[in-house]
C-alpha cells in the first residue's frame, strides 16, 4: 500500500510536469507553426531553434509589473487565473497514460485514479473550467473583461451539451463510463473513430470551443475586445490565463486520443514481444504521438480559419451539434438494438 | 459598369448548396492550402548573419571622399546643404593653414561638417549639387540606435580613411553621364 502511494504521487508529478513542459513548450511550437504557415520561420533568437524562447517568455512575464485596477475585487481578481490553472492540471487525473507496468512484481497502473465515472469527471471538471474565466472577466471591473467573460461563459455552456451529446453514443458503445474501459475495448485499431465518426467530428469542434480556441476564440479577440477576459491581467496571473490554454490544448488532446484514436493502442505494438515495461513505454509514446497529432491539428485550425461571428458561433452549437449529436445517438441505439 | 475596371465582378447571391453550408469541405480546401506553405521555401532574410545584396547605387550612408594623395576634397562651399531638401547638412568652413597642404586638397576646407542622419531622406541631392566630387552615398546603413543625438554624423564618422586599402569605392555612382554632367560648364555650379 506505501509503494502504491508513493507511485501514485510520483505518477501525479510526473504528469503535472508533463503538461506543464508540453504547454510551455507548445508556446514556442505554436509561434513556429505560425510562422511557417506564413512562409516566415517564427522565433530562432534564443537559443538554437529557439529553444530558450519559453524560458525567456516566462522570465519576462515574471518581471512584468503586477497591474491590479483599483476597483477590482481583489480575492476574486487572484482566484480567477488561480482557478482557471488548477482546473486545468485536474483534468489529467483519470487519462490512462499507459497499460500497467510491473516493479519488483507489483503491477502498478500508468493512470492516476481508474475512477468508474472517468468522462463525467472531465466534464465535471471541464465544467468548473468556466468559473475561472467568469470570476476573472468580472472581478476586473472592465467591460470588455466582462463581455469576454460573458461570451466565455454561454460559448462554453453551449458547446458543452452537443460535447456531452456525442461522448454518449460512445457511452452506448462501450457500455462503460471508465476511460481505462473505453481504452481497452479500442484494442488494435478497432478504434471509436472508424464507428463513430460523427461524434467524433462533433467532439473536436466542440474541444475548440471548450478550450477557446480560434475558430471559436471569441472570449478573447482581440480585434473587437481589446484583451478580452483578460484584458485587465498583466504580469504571471496573465500567463497563468495563456498557460492554461495550452495545458487544455494538451489534455483535450489526450482525451481525445483516448476516446476516439484508441488512447495508448496502435496495431501490432503487442505482438512485438517486448517485456510489459517495455511495452507500456512504447504504448505511452504512442499516445504521446497521438497528443501531438492533435496538437498540430489545433494550431493548423488556428492559423487556416478565421474567427466565427458570435450569432454564427451560438447557431452552428445550437441548431447544428445539438441537433446532430442527438440523431447520432438515436442511430447508434437503433444500431445497437438491430446487432442484439 | 463596365469601362471603369477589368476586374469588375458580378456578384450572386445565390444561396448556398449542403456542401457549402456545412463548411467542412471548404475548410479542409483551406487546410490543404496552409499545409502547403508550411513546406514552401521562407521568404525570410536572417539578417545580421545573412544580407541580402544591395543595389550597386543604394543610397545609404554618405561619404566624404579623400583624393589620391589622401587630402580632402571638400571645400565647404554649401552647395549640398543648399541642396538638401531635409536640411540635414550644416558645415563650418575653415582656412587652410601652411603646412596643412597634405590634409585639404584647396585653401578653404570644412572643420565641421555634420549630417543628421534623422532628417536625411537619403535622396542624393549632395551628392549631385556636390562640384568637388567630395560627397557619395554609399552601400553602408545608417544603423538604429537609442539615442537621437548619436545620429549628428560629424567628420569622424564621414571622412572616408587616409589607408589605401580601406578606402570606399564610388565608382559605381560615377556613371558617364554624371561624369559629363559635372564636366557641363554651362551649368552653374560646375564653373569654379
Amino acid at each position: 500500500m506505501g509503494t502504491m502511494l508513493i507511485f501514485k504521487i510520483l505518477l501525479a508529478s510526473a504528469v503535472l510536469v508533463m503538461s506543464l513542459v508540453v504547454a510551455m513548450y507548445s508556446t514556442l511550437i505554436e509561434r513556429k507553426m505560425a510562422g511557417f504557415f506564413q512562409d516566415r520561420f517564427g522565433p530562432d533568437r534564443a537559443g538554437p531553434w529557439g529553444m530558450f524562447q519559453p524560458l525567456a517568455d516566462g522570465i519576462k512575464l515574471f518581471f512584468k509589473e503586477e497591474f491590479m485596477p483599483n476597483t477590482a475585487d481583489k480575492f476574486l481578481y487572484i482566484l480567477g487565473p488561480s482557478l482557471t490553472m488548477f482546473i486545468a492540471c485536474l483534468t489529467s487525473a483519470v487519462i490512462p497514460w499507459g497499460p500497467d507496468i510491473v516493479i519488483n512484481g507489483q503491477t502498478y497502473s500508468l493512470q492516476m485514479a481508474d475512477v468508474n465515472i472517468g468522462i463525467l469527471y472531465i466534464f465535471a471538471i471541464v465544467s468548473i473550467g468556466v468559473y475561472g474565466i467568469m470570476i476573472g472577466g468580472w472581478a476586473s471591473n472592465n467591460k470588455y473583461a466582462l463581455l469576454g467573460a460573458i461570451r466565455a461563459s454561454s460559448q462554453m455552456i453551449s458547446y458543452e451539451l452537443a460535447m456531452s451529446l456525442s461522448i454518449i453514443a460512445i457511452v452506448m458503445m462501450t457500455g462503460s463510463l471508465s476511460m481505462r474501459e473505453i481504452v481497452n475495448q479500442q484494442q488494435g485499431f478497432h478504434w471509436n473513430i472508424w464507428y463513430q465518426p460523427i461524434a467524433f467530428m462533433i467532439f473536436l469542434i466542440c474541444a475548440f470551443a471548450e478550450t477557446n480556441r480560434s475558430p471559436f476564440d471569441l472570449p478573447e479577440c482581440e480585434t473587437e475586445l481589446v484583451g478580452g477576459y483578460h484584458t485587465e491581467y498583466s504580469s504571471m496571473k496573465l500567463g497563468f490565463y495563456l498557460f492554461s490554454e495550452y495545458i487544455n490544448m494538451f489534455i483535450s488532446g489526450a482525451v481525445m486520443a483516448t476516446l476516439f484514436m484508441g488512447g495508448y493502442h496502435f496495431p501490432f505494438i503487442d505482438r512485438l514481444g517486448l517485456s510489459p515495461n517495455a511495452f507500456a513505454f512504447v504504448s505511452f509514446l504512442v499516445l504521446f504521438a497521438k497528443i501531438t497529432f492533435f496538437g498540430f491539428i489545433f494550431m493548423w485550425i488556428r492559423w487556416t480559419l478565421p474567427r466565427f461571428r458570435y450569432d454564427q458561433l451560438m447557431r452552428l452549437g445550437w441548431k447544428g451539434l445539438i441537433p446532430l449529436a442527438i440523431l447520432n445517438v438515436l442511430i447508434t441505439g437503433v444500431v445497437i438494438l438491430l446487432n442484439k | 459598369m463596365a469601362g471603369f475596371t477589368k476586374r469588375s465582378k458580378v456578384v450572386s447571391n445565390k444561396k448556398m448548396s449542403f456542401w457549402e453550408k456545412i463548411y467542412l469541405p471548404a475548410i479542409l480546401g483551406g487546410m490543404w492550402i496552409t499545409l502547403g506553405h508550411l513546406f514552401t521555401k521562407k521568404t525570410t532574410v536572417r539578417y545580421p548573419e545573412v544580407q541580402r545584396e544591395f543595389s550597386e547605387i543604394y543610397r545609404g550612408k554618405h561619404v566624404l571622399k579623400r583624393d589620391d594623395e589622401g587630402r580632402e576634397r571638400c571645400t565647404a562651399c554649401g552647395l549640398c546643404a543648399v541642396a538638401c531638401p531635409a536640411e540635414a547638412i550644416t558645415m563650418v568652413a575653415a582656412e587652410r593653414k601652411p603646412g596643412e597642404e597634405n590634409l585639404y586638397r584647396e585653401e578653404k576646407y570644412a572643420s565641421t561638417y555634420e549630417i543628421n542622419m534623422l532628417r536625411c531622406i537619403f535622396c542624393g541631392l549632395c551628392e549631385e549639387a556636390c562640384p568637388k566630387e567630395a560627397i557619395f552615398l554609399t552601400k553602408e546603413i545608417v544603423k538604429a540606435g537609442y539615442d537621437r543625438d548619436k545620429f549628428i554624423y560629424g567628420k569622424d564618422l564621414l571622412v572616408e580613411p587616409v589607408d589605401p586599402s580601406k578606402r570606399i569605392n564610388v565608382s559605381k555612382r560615377q556613371t558617364p553621364e554624371v561624369l559629363e554632367f559635372k564636366k557641363d560648364k554651362n551649368q552653374r555650379h560646375n564653373v569654379h
